[in-house]
């Protein structure tokens, strides 16, 4: 016998899965058509820190001259990532899983926490049923910067009849620049998300394919897992 | 503090229905994955026939225009700028079609009503009609945008000074330079939008041979790749006009 926890439903793997794909295609095709104006850097002083990006990482991912093909992949791919994000937003608000999901009052004390705890400066880890202060803000956060992308990315995309979201962006330039540091944001999220599903481990990593995590009968509590 | 979070589903259930339900999870998640990949390259397999495209991409452009054209209000304007605003080295970004030595006598706009039925008009002609000046925010679509100062006749009230209210039924415009070399195609709507004209002015002088002398389309619903420069020929049709650029690959609509 065993005991088998019921982490992520169904639809929840399902939009987690395809946002995946989705969200890389956007990802790829918008470095393509960034590559063809490119002026974005982190400068300090005049000294320039981060340039996006130097002509070395353009060559090695082969995207110089591909500004058609990257925008008819960015607009065919909109549709998946808005459609599967409006449906996850959807399951979550009527479902009930947004109480598993959105940030509470501890939240934020938990997620420093938390930090602490990943960072080796405590020990202390505080309890979870499904997910930590850290993983609820993380979560709904790149859920706030996909409805972000998606109007910043609507005001570029259409900046005449679409005035409004232009004129909410600070306008057009304004929208552009928006746009890219949502995107930086993704890859960023993406790196600490991997980052922490690897040092969770497999029983963690295996339950948003399968649904559910698996636990020996004898444990009386439910784990605290840490993903 | 509200109620707190409810404790998730628990079950107790043999090894052997873990391990099942486990592999299976995994084949379809696999399976989903490889088929993804197999589509995906399918797509990218195939021949660019549709204006350099492959077919399903063009399909989605084609939609994303349909809904594009549909949903058209005219009546929502590009945000106009005081003249001060402008700026002053206007950037050039393609001289396609204007490579050809232009004889400014003898060059006129050549307004093709039917057949065997074509204007033939000066810019005299042209100047005579309500000036617009224009101070607007142009976008290329390689991503730059530039508020630039520009002067001319709407378009709508050109079409309607030379009678050529009827053609406002078709469904699109075609432009070409005089040799031929550089073309658009832009969806009526657009074409009447009333910041479309034909221009003849950049702050507030003749545009220079580079931005199009003598005349040229400046039409803040497109990306700059349909304001061609230096008008040869104006025409009208309900089949798409071919288009320079999206034969090389990009979108046809190309408008805001």
């Amino acid at each position: 016998m065993k005991k088998v926890v019921h982490k992520h439903p169904l639809a929840i793997r399902w939009f987690h899965w395809l946002n995946f794909p989705i969200l890389a295609m956007m990802i790829w095709s918008g470095l393509l058509i960034y590559w063809a104006y490119g002026v974005y850097d982190i400068s300090v002083a005049n000294t320039v820190l981060v340039k996006f990006f130097p002509k070395s990482f353009y060559t090695a991912l082969n995207v110089p001259y591909r500004l058609a093909e990257g925008m008819n992949w960015h607009f065919a791919f909109m549709w998946l990532f808005a459609i599967n994000g409006l449906l996850y937003t959807l399951f979550l608000a009527f479902s009930g899983q947004w109480k598993h999901l959105l940030p509470n009052k501890q939240s934020f004390k938990e997620a420093w926490q938390v930090l602490l705890h990943d960072l080796h400066i405590r020990k202390y880890h505080p309890p979870q049923i499904k997910y930590n202060g850290a993983q609820r803000i993380a979560y709904t956060m790149v859920l706030v910067m996909g409805i972000g992308s998606l109007i910043t990315g609507i005001a570029i995309y259409r900046p005449v009849q679409f005035g409004f979201l232009r004129w909410l962006c600070g306008g057009y330039a304004a929208a552009r620049t928006e746009h890219f540091i949502l995107t930086v944001g993704f890859v960023l999220f993406f790196l600490v998300h991997v980052l922490q599903v690897t040092k969770a481990g497999w029983n963690n990593f295996q339950s948003i394919i399968t649904g559910f995590e698996v636990f020996k009968v004898s444990k009386k509590s439910v784990n605290n897992d840490k993903a | 503090m509200t109620k707190p979070e409810a404790e998730l589903e628990t079950s107790y259930v043999k090894n052997g229905s873990i391990t099942k339900r486990t592999i299976i999870a995994f084949v379809v998640f696999v399976a989903l994955g490889a088929g993804a990949w197999i589509a995906y390259q399918s797509i990218l397999s195939q021949p660019k026939i549709a204006g350099n495209t492959q077919t399903p991409l063009r399909k989605v452009l084609q939609f994303n225009e349909a809904i594009s054209v549909a949903g058209f209000d005219s009546n929502k304007l590009a945000k106009e700028y005081p003249i001060s605003a402008a700026v002053k080295k206007v950037r050039v970004n393609g001289i396609d079609g204007l490579r050809s030595p232009l004889d400014t006598a003898a060059w006129q706009l050549n307004v093709v009503k039917g057949t065997g039925d074509t204007l033939h008009l000066t810019m005299d002609d042209i100047r005579k009609l309500p000036k617009k000046d224009l101070v607007f925010d142009f976008k290329c679509i390689e991503g730059w945008n530039q508020v630039t100062h520009w002067a001319g006749v709407p378009l709508k009230t050109f079409m309607e000074h030379y009678g050529l209210t009827s053609l406002k039924q078709l469904k699109y415009m075609g432009l070409s330079t005089p040799d031929n070399k550089y073309y658009v195609g832009i969806d009526m709507p657009s074409v009447l939008h009333p910041q479309t004209i034909l221009c003849y002015e950049m702050n507030g002088k003749p545009l220079p041979l580079n931005q199009g002398y003598p005349l040229r389309l400046i039409i803040p619903v497109k990306y700059g790749i349909k304001h061609l420069k230096r008008i040869g020929t104006m025409y009208f049709s309900n089949e798409k006009p071919p288009d320079f650029w999206a034969e090389r690959g990009y979108d046809y609509f190309a408008g805001h």
